[in-house]
């Protein structure tokens, strides 16, 4: 890691053109606010709160976060799949490079992949019927000592329920269909560290509980409320603390308010040409906050560093006070390290406030690229050796057959004659010519990042070992697409739920001698189950392997499947991701490679790390907080 | 663990395979055009490649690396002998072979039996077992017929041919070694337990066929054809073997078949009593099998072959197999198993031996010898025709699987049983007798040779009804043991029973009480007992039954004391196996002569291993492993002690039964 950041080091960083694009770059497939960040954000500054309300908000995502995002599925309110009135495939908004677009092959790989069809439809309800909320419960004493702190609350029932879900799918189903039995009785949203301080204290002082709120993208059912809570639940909304603190030039390093989204952060530091590098999947909405308590990984993680590799300092207030180190060194040996004792303690030990991270120049140059493999096994072989050789590009992912015939389905039309015809003659090439099976050949997407004649050498050298695995350079616009989905992929979810159809993806860590079984047999042990627990329709059950390291890869599963006769899809549903999951560990998967814990998969901890392990975490937990004044019930 | 149903099972339809081969051409039938169904995720390959694949593997590599570290040679040499082994070991299955076989075992087939009777819908699962995951064949064995017999079916139903687990003895023999190698078959040592090189080469050659779903995989859990036509206890090499892919997960599932292969009449059947009193069973050769041919001439009846319902591995181990030893290591290293994974190999063993036994096919025959033997030296053929009818009722209460025609006829079925096996018994002036020839002219000794030889054989028959009688038949025997009917005593009784007959019979571990239960339900349900909240006792309608079955069981009951009385008397220093089985025969013999005993067989050797063994697990005799081989002692006293128990001389220590 070292040597690749070494390299990048020598770069062309830092002049504006490179900063422009990279802004480019990310808008690509992020196309953020069209509000411009207005504030000078790269000086030390004192709290925003100080001498008055709450300062207007100046990121992508607003205090109201239902005035841009959907109350009851993923994203933007104005991106969406849809089928248009000639019942062809169509992705809304412009904020997407899919945006606009028409998908005709999409409706077919539906109907065929799960047995949909667009007769049978269901629908959400419109609104959040505000009736159905359960009332909000706060002591007025603690809301006289909250307003005289000055820091900006709300009881709205729609601010609550916002902050009551992550992104599971019995989150979702429960905002289209039912409602959510515990929800938040108010939303605080301090704008700096002193706020949480006060925040926290004041929870200390009349017995609250604090629930943490970032992005609230999760997908562990980490951000729902505990239903027996008796205390008043305060969603703690960090979004407002959103700065760029300082940028150390000298250092690489920046420290930054913990609420900051990840767009943001990158649109910010690209300013000044810089970049963290760090790119979640859901980075457009998680916040740096949540990567810490998650202990999260970047797509680019190969050339940056998951969270763990490019977190410097963390300031987090608990009820025992505030933790942090004494200093921004690269490394130190002062006992075992604190941070990871709060990195991945999903909201159960306090808030971070502030986060001092690594920054990068922004690369000169990014490509994309794609290789087709003639079967899985070989493309895990060639991303086997790829890692061996430790010349990963900043992103290598290998996708099933069932994987690429999905983002197939998702090429919109064609502009021209000719670029159709030259697909054609590809794919003549490809099956014909080399004899691949449409219906097994796999595809690696690529990215490579840095100075361009680096990125061309390293391009070289990659493909190079992709050839010994018998696989054929496929193009920069099939790796593109394929990276493009997996932020759009999480719209998708949406538009199969108005179709009976649900599904979810979970992740894992696995040794490279082990990817192909855990494959395998986590794929059939879903159709098996499916089969079992009587899901009429055969389910998508598909998966690729997503980030390699020297010991082993991390495998993402995408699982769906047609619910239509079936009384109770979700209890169905969690039976089989709960199964799914114990085939994962008898595999010799792990419990979770990025997304954590959180309540979902609290059963298997201690098999995961031990009772001795558990209870370690447990008296931590004790001690910092003693009265479980951050009670998610997360982890533990 | 509801291991077994006890309401009537639903067992399919038979097809005789034979019915075809006779009416049509066997050299077309030989050359017919075979597509075998087979493994999904297969992906084909020469016998030679798998070879090169074991040897070339992590695991055999990683074990040469280790002996020529610890051994101090070179590598290569070790790699050399392994080659040597993987030879000596490897089949080469070649579709002209099974051809060949496929006409040669038709004409042959066709001579012998009248009948080869299959379930069909058995055949059908099995094909679609095959297709999904790799598939493990578990036939019992009961003859050489057995694996041949198999094939033969596999070939005529267009299943993929299985690679057969054989004893090396058969390389012994010219040609015919060579040409079942062909067949499939691949060979084993009978014992490499010290020989790691040996081990690996072995383990991972059936590991790489399984997981590559190559064929299915054949081998008899016995390990050695029963000479008793009693299903053996388990052996647990072979299974630990094809069930680690699984644990690894290196496939996502393996199924196990439970085959039960029963024989109207057994080819080996007298040179299985010859060898059980002692007369050495020839070794296997070429000239042998040629002089074995006047055989061709004898009828042999119908073989039933019930393939049962294939058993997911995965299934079976689902929640009980802890994963995290399988997790911490790299799969290539040898792994000893840990205790619950060696506990799992042996009850999936055990649930597959019952399996079979619940589906093997009992002839008519099998009830008229098991009425026979207990009413020698001769019956009136009518009494006999009316007890075997009558068991024939009970033994279908107890779950036993009867091939007996509707529309056939008692006297009909036993007449024909008798022509069969006109070397065992005959009709002599109305009264049925065992055929012991030659008898009347004899020494003595000579005599109770000539009775022992028939006793043994009839009981090779009778033998297949014991597995299924055997819980409610341990009761009965148990109510005529204990003090009193108390629920306590029967059941105290019924467990130190179960524990001494534990080599002999195929008991499920563990699950003492449950078959004791099994036993009652059964006895109640043919009227034999009624319980109570406290006690067991014989209705005066069912004291026929208590008494056939406990004389059913009496001969080991017997033997077992005489045994004992053996040790306990004559044993004074360590012995050998060797030693043991010529002493105790002896002793037995004399006592036949002098008439103070009727126990015939007692002088199976079967049965004096397995009584020695009951009393190492019992005990009462120390086991010693001494580099001259294994050694015997016995604790005089203990053994006095179980004979007392026997003689309910001393009350048996009662066992915990918490839910009586």
């Amino acid at each position: 890691m070292a040597a690749a950041a070494g390299e990048a080091a020598g770069g062309g960083g830092g002049s504006p053109s490179s900063a422009r694009r990279r802004l480019r770059i990310i808008s690509g497939h992020l196309r953020g606010s069209p509000r411009a960040p207005g504030r000078g954000a790269l000086s030390p500054s004192p709290c925003k709160a100080q001498g008055g309300s709450a300062g207007p908000a100046s990121g992508s995502i607003p205090k109201k976060r239902q005035e841009l995002l959907k109350w009851n599925g993923w994203g933007y309110n104005d991106s969406k799949f849809i089928f248009n009135k000639k019942g062809q495939a169509e992705f809304t908004g412009k904020r997407y490079r899919l945006g606009g677009m028409v998908l005709p092959t999409f409706k077919e790989w539906i109907e065929k992949t799960f047995g949909a069809s667009l007769e049978h439809k269901t629908t959400s309800r419109a609104s959040l019927n505000v009736n159905d909320v359960p009332p909000s419960i706060v002591n007025e004493e603690f809301l006289q000592d909250l307003r005289a702190t000055k820091i900006s609350y709300s009881q709205d029932a729609e601010d609550r329920v916002f902050r009551a879900h992550g992104h599971c799918l019995h989150e979702i189903f429960v905002l289209r269909e039912g409602m959510f039995k515990r929800i938040p009785d108010i939303v605080v949203w301090p704008v700096c560290h002193e706020d949480v301080v006060k925040i926290v204290e004041l929870a200390c002082k009349h017995n609250l509980c604090i629930i943490p709120f970032g992005g609230g993208t999760s997908v562990s059912s980490a951000l729902e409320c505990p239903e027996e809570e008796k205390r008043t639940i305060v969603s703690l909304d960090t979004s407002q603390m959103n700065r760029i603190l300082w940028i150390d030039e000298k250092n690489l390093t920046a420290c930054v308010e913990a609420g900051i989204v990840g767009q943001d952060l990158e649109k910010q530091l690209a300013e000044s040409g810089f970049c963290t590098g760090h790119e979640p999947d859901s980075m457009e909405f998680s916040s740096l906050g949540g990567w810490v308590a998650t202990r999260a990984s970047g797509m680019k993680k190969n050339i940056y560093g998951n969270i763990e590799d490019l977190v410097i300092h963390i300031k987090m207030v608990t009820p025992r006070g505030i933790v942090e180190k004494n200093c921004q060194v690269p490394r130190m040996s002062t006992g075992p390290d604190i941070h990871h004792f709060i990195m991945g303690s999903e909201g159960t030990l306090g808030v971070v406030t502030e986060v001092t991270i690594k920054i990068r120049p922004v690369p000169e140059y990014q490509k994309y690229g794609s290789v087709v493999f003639p079967n899985f096994e070989r493309g895990v072989a060639c991303l086997r050796e790829v890692a061996k050789q430790r010349c990963a590009p900043a992103s290598i992912r290998l996708v099933d057959n069932a994987q690429f015939q999905f983002g197939h389905a998702l090429k919109p039309q064609v502009a021209s004659i000719f670029t159709s015809f030259l697909d054609g003659l590809k794919k003549f090439y490809i099956t014909k010519f080399k004899g691949f099976d449409p219906n097994i050949l796999c595809v690696a997407t690529l990215l490579f990042e840095g100075d361009r004649e680096k990125v061309l050498q390293h391009e070289k050298q990659v493909y190079d070992i992709a050839t010994k695995f018998g696989g054929l350079a496929a193009g920069e616009d099939n790796g593109q697409r394929g990276y493009m989905l997996t932020f759009v992929i999480a719209y998708l979810r949406d538009l199969g739920l108005d179709y009976y159809v649900i599904g979810e993806s979970f992740e894992t860590s696995v040794p490279w001698d082990r990817v192909l079984d855990l494959c395998r047999n986590v794929k059939e042990r879903i159709v098996r189950e499916c089969k079992e627990k009587g899901v009429q329709f055969a389910p998508l059950s598909t998966c690729r392997v997503t980030q390699t390291y020297d010991a082993g890869a991390c495998v993402y599963f995408y699982f769906a499947f047609n619910y239509r006769g079936i009384s109770d899809p979700i209890h169905v549903y969690e039976q089989i991701e709960r199964a799914a999951r114990e085939e994962i560990l008898a595999n010799g998967g792990s419990l979770s490679h990025h997304h954590g814990v959180g309540k979902l998969r609290k059963r298997w901890m201690k098999e995961s790390i031990s009772d001795v392990g558990l209870g370690m975490l447990r008296s931590v937990k004790e001690y910092v907080d003693p009265n479980n004044i951050f009670g998610n019930k997360n982890l533990l | 663990m509801p291991w077994k149903e006890l309401t009537s099972k639903k067992r399919d339809e038979f097809e005789d395979i034979l019915e075809e081969r006779r009416l049509s051409s066997d050299l077309r039938y030989a050359m017919k055009c075979y597509t075998p169904v087979i493994y999904k995720g297969l992906s084909p390959c020469k016998p030679n490649a798998i070879k090169s694949a074991v040897l070339h593997s992590e695991q055999v590599q990683y074990v040469i690396k280790q002996l020529a570290k610890e051994m101090g040679e070179s590598p290569d040499i070790i790699q050399e002998e392994a080659t040597e082994i993987l030879d000596e070991m490897g089949h080469r299955m070649q579709l002209g072979a099974v051809r060949f076989f496929a006409f040669t075992l038709s004409k042959i087939f066709k001579q012998l039996f009248q009948r080869v009777c299959v379930n069909e819908e058995g055949m059908q699962r099995l094909q679609h077992a095959i297709q999904e995951h790799p598939v493990v064949l578990l036939p019992s064995h009961r003859s050489y017929v057995d694996f041949l017999m198999l094939s033969y079916l596999l070939y005529t139903y267009d299943l993929a041919l299985p690679v057969i687990a054989a004893g090396i003895d058969f390389l012994g023999m010219k040609i015919v070694g060579e040409l079942l190698r062909r067949a499939g078959a691949f060979f084993m040592r009978r014992s490499f337990g010290g020989n790691k090189l040996y081990w690996a080469v072995f383990a991972e050659y059936v590991k790489t066929m399984l997981r590559s779903g190559y064929a299915p995989i054949e081998f008899f859990l016995e390990g050695t054809r029963s000479r008793t036509a009693k299903t053996l206890t388990p052996k647990f090499g072979l299974l630990s073997i094809v069930m680690e892919p699984f644990f690894k997960r290196e496939v996502f599932d393996t199924y196990l078949v439970p085959i039960s292969i029963s024989y109207e009449r057994i080819l080996e059947e007298s040179l299985y009593a010859y060898e059980l009193l002692g007369v050495p069973k020839p070794k296997e050769s070429t000239s042998g099998l040629l002089k074995a041919r006047r055989i061709l001439s004898d009828n042999f009846g119908t073989i039933h072959i019930y393939v049962g319902q294939p058993v997911s591995l995965r299934t079976l181990a689902s929640g009980r197999i802890n994963r995290c030893p399988y997790n911490l290591v790299p799969r290539h290293l040898p792994q000893k198993p840990s205790e619950d994974i060696q506990e799992f190999v042996s009850d999936v063993a055990y649930k597959m031996e019952l399996l079979q036994i619940e589906n093997m096919v009992l002839s008519p025959w099998v009830l008229v010898a098991a009425v026979l033997l207990q009413n020698l030296p001769a019956m009136e053929f009518e009494l006999l025709i009316e007890k075997t009818l009558w068991l024939k009722g009970l033994t279908q209460t107890f779950g036993g699987f009867i091939e007996w025609p509707d529309n056939l006829c008692a006297k009909k079925a036993v007449l024909s049983g008798l022509t069969l096996h006109s070397n065992i018994a005959g009709l002599v002036d109305g009264h049925v007798v065992l055929n012991d020839k030659g008898v009347e002219d004899g020494a003595v000794g000579e005599i109770v040779f000539r009775h022992a030889l028939a006793v043994l054989m009839c009981a090779t028959y009778r033998n297949q009804l014991l597995n299924v009688f055997v819980r409610p038949a341990l009761v009965a025997v148990a109510l005529q043991m204990a003090p009193s009917f108390r629920k306590e005593e029967v059941y105290s009784c019924f467990n130190f029973l179960r524990d001494v007959f534990s080599n002999e019979f195929i008991f499920f571990p563990g699950i003492s009480l449950k078959d004791f239960e099994e036993g009652c339900f059964l006895l109640t349900k043919c009227d034999a007992i009624q319980t109570s909240q406290q006690e067991i006792y014989p209705t005066d309608k069912g004291s026929g039954t208590v008494s056939f079955l406990s004389a059913m069981f009496r001969p080991f009951v017997e033997g077992y004391q005489l045994i004992f009385r053996y040790l306990s008397k004559e044993m004074k220093e360590a012995f050998t196996e060797k030693q043991f089985i010529p002493g105790v025969r002896n002793f037995v013999f004399q006592l036949l002569e002098k008439g103070s005993t009727q126990c015939y067989e007692a002088l199976s050797s079967d049965m004096q291993k397995n009584a020695l063994s009951a009393l190492v697990q019992l005990g009462a005799v120390k086991k010693k492993k001494m580099p001259s081989g294994v050694t015997y002692s016995v604790n005089q006293e203990a053994v006095s002690k179980i004979l007392d128990m026997f003689d309910a001389r001393i009350p048996v220590q009662k066992p915990v039964a918490a839910r009586l």
